[in-house]
C-alpha cells in the first residue's frame, strides 16, 4: 500500500519533471557540463546549449514520429 | 528581459495551463456538484499557496549563478517537452488537444461513478477531480512564476501576469458554462515552448558560466531562431505524414517501386 502510495508520487514527479523522453534530459545536462568545463578554460562556450538543443528536438520528435508510424502499421496488419 | 517580455511569457504560459485547469472544474461542477467542486477548486489553490510560501524563499536564497543554472535546465526540459508535443500536434503524429472531447470523457466518467459524502463535501467525487486537476495545472503555473519571477528578479510581475491569465480565462469558462475549445491551444503551446525553451538556453548556458554576444540581445536571435528550427520540424513531418499516407493508400507493387 505504502510502496505503491510511493511508486505513484515518484512516477509524478518522473512526468512532471523528464516528460516523455528522458534522453532530453539527460541531454540538456550533458549540454550544461560541458559548457561549464568548457567556460573553465576561458574558451568560449555559449554556442553548446543552442547547439544541443537543434541536435535534442529533431532527435525527440523524429523517435516519437517513428514510434507513431510503428504503431499505425502494426494496428493496419 | 523587459516588464512586458516578462509579463507576456508567464500570461501566456498560464493562460495555456489555465484552460486545461478550468475544463476539469467545468466537468466537476456540470456533471455532479458544483459546491464540492469549488471546495476542491479552493483546497488545491491553498495547497499551491502553501507551496509558493515554501519554495519562493528557497529558490530565492540561490546565488543567481546557480539559480540560472538550475532554473535554465529545469525550463529547458520543460520547453522540449511542450515544443515536442505541439510540433507533433502541428505535424498531425499525435491528436491535438480537444477541449470539448476532454469535457466530454469527462462528463461520462463523472456521471458514471457513485456519489459519497465526505465531511463538508457532498460530493467526494467532484472534489478529488476538481482538486487533483487544479493542483496538477497549478503546480506548473507555480513554477513557470516562480522560475521566471525569481530569475529576472520581479516575482510580483510574473504573479500578477498569472493571476491575470487565470482570472481571465476562469471568467470565460464561468460565464461560457463550456469548455473553451476555440481557444488555439496548440498555436499557444507551440509559443511557450519556444519562449521557454529560448530562456532556458540562455539562462542556463549563462548560469553554467556561458557569455553570449551582445548580452540580452542574444535572446533577440535565440527566440526566433528556436521558433524556426520548430517550424521546419512541422513542415518537415506534414510531408513525412503526406508521403506516408499516399504510400499506404497505393497497392504493394506501387509502394515499392515509390520507395526504390
Amino acid at each position: 500500500m505504502i510502496a505503491g502510495k510511493l511508486k505513484a508520487f515518484g512516477a509524478f514527479w518522473y512526468d512532471f519533471i523528464i516528460g516523455d523522453d528522458w534522453r532530453v534530459a539527460v541531454g540538456v545536462v550533458l549540454a550544461l557540463a560541458v559548457t561549464a568545463a568548457v567556460s573553465r578554460a576561458n574558451v568560449s562556450c555559449w554556442w553548446i546549449v543552442p547547439a544541443a538543443v537543434a541536435l535534442l528536438l529533431p532527435g525527440t520528435v523524429w523517435r516519437a514520429a517513428r514510434a507513431s508510424r510503428t504503431r499505425d502499421t502494426g494496428s493496419s496488419s | 528581459m523587459t516588464v512586458w517580455a516578462l509579463f507576456a511569457s508567464v500570461f501566456l504560459a498560464c493562460a495555456v495551463e489555465a484552460v486545461e485547469a478550468t475544463t476539469i472544474v467545468l466537468a466537476a461542477g456540470t456533471a455532479r456538484d458544483w459546491r464540492s467542486a469549488l471546495i476542491g477548486l479552493s483546497s488545491a489553490v491553498v495547497v499551491l499557496a502553501v507551496a509558493v510560501v515554501a519554495l519562493g524563499p528557497a529558490i530565492g536564497a540561490l546565488p543567481i549563478q546557480a539559480l540560472r543554472l538550475f532554473v535554465g535546465g529545469f525550463l529547458l526540459v520543460f520547453g522540449l517537452q511542450w515544443l515536442r508535443k505541439a510540433i507533433l500536434r502541428a505535424g498531425g503524429y499525435k491528436a491535438l488537444h480537444n477541449e470539448d472531447e476532454i469535457f466530454r470523457k469527462q462528463l461520462a466518467a463523472a456521471r458514471a461513478a457513485a456519489t459519497q459524502s465526505v465531511g463538508i463535501v457532498p460530493d467526494w467525487y467532484a472534489f478529488t477531480l476538481s482538486f487533483k486537476g487544479v493542483l496538477l495545472e497549478g503546480l506548473e503555473v507555480v513554477f513557470i512564476v516562480l522560475t521566471f519571477g525569481t530569475n529576472d528578479g520581479n516575482v510580483p510581475v510574473a504573479g500578477i501576469a498569472a493571476g491575470a491569465a487565470i482570472i481571465l480565462v476562469a471568467s470565460a469558462g464561468a460565464l461560457l458554462r463550456a469548455p473553451l475549445a476555440r481557444v488555439p491551444e496548440n498555436a499557444m503551446k507551440f509559443a511557450v515552448g519556444t519562449l521557454l525553451t529560448s530562456f532556458g538556453t540562455f539562462w542556463g548556458a549563462e548560469g553554467a558560466g556561458a557569455q553570449w554576444p551582445g548580452s540580452d540581445a542574444a535572446l533577440l536571435a535565440i527566440i526566433p531562431l528556436t521558433a524556426l528550427l520548430a517550424v521546419g520540424l512541422v513542415a518537415a513531418l506534414r510531408f513525412e505524414h503526406r508521403r506516408s499516407s499516399t504510400l499506404a493508400a497505393r497497392g504493394p507493387a506501387e509502394r515499392s517501386e515509390a520507395l526504390r
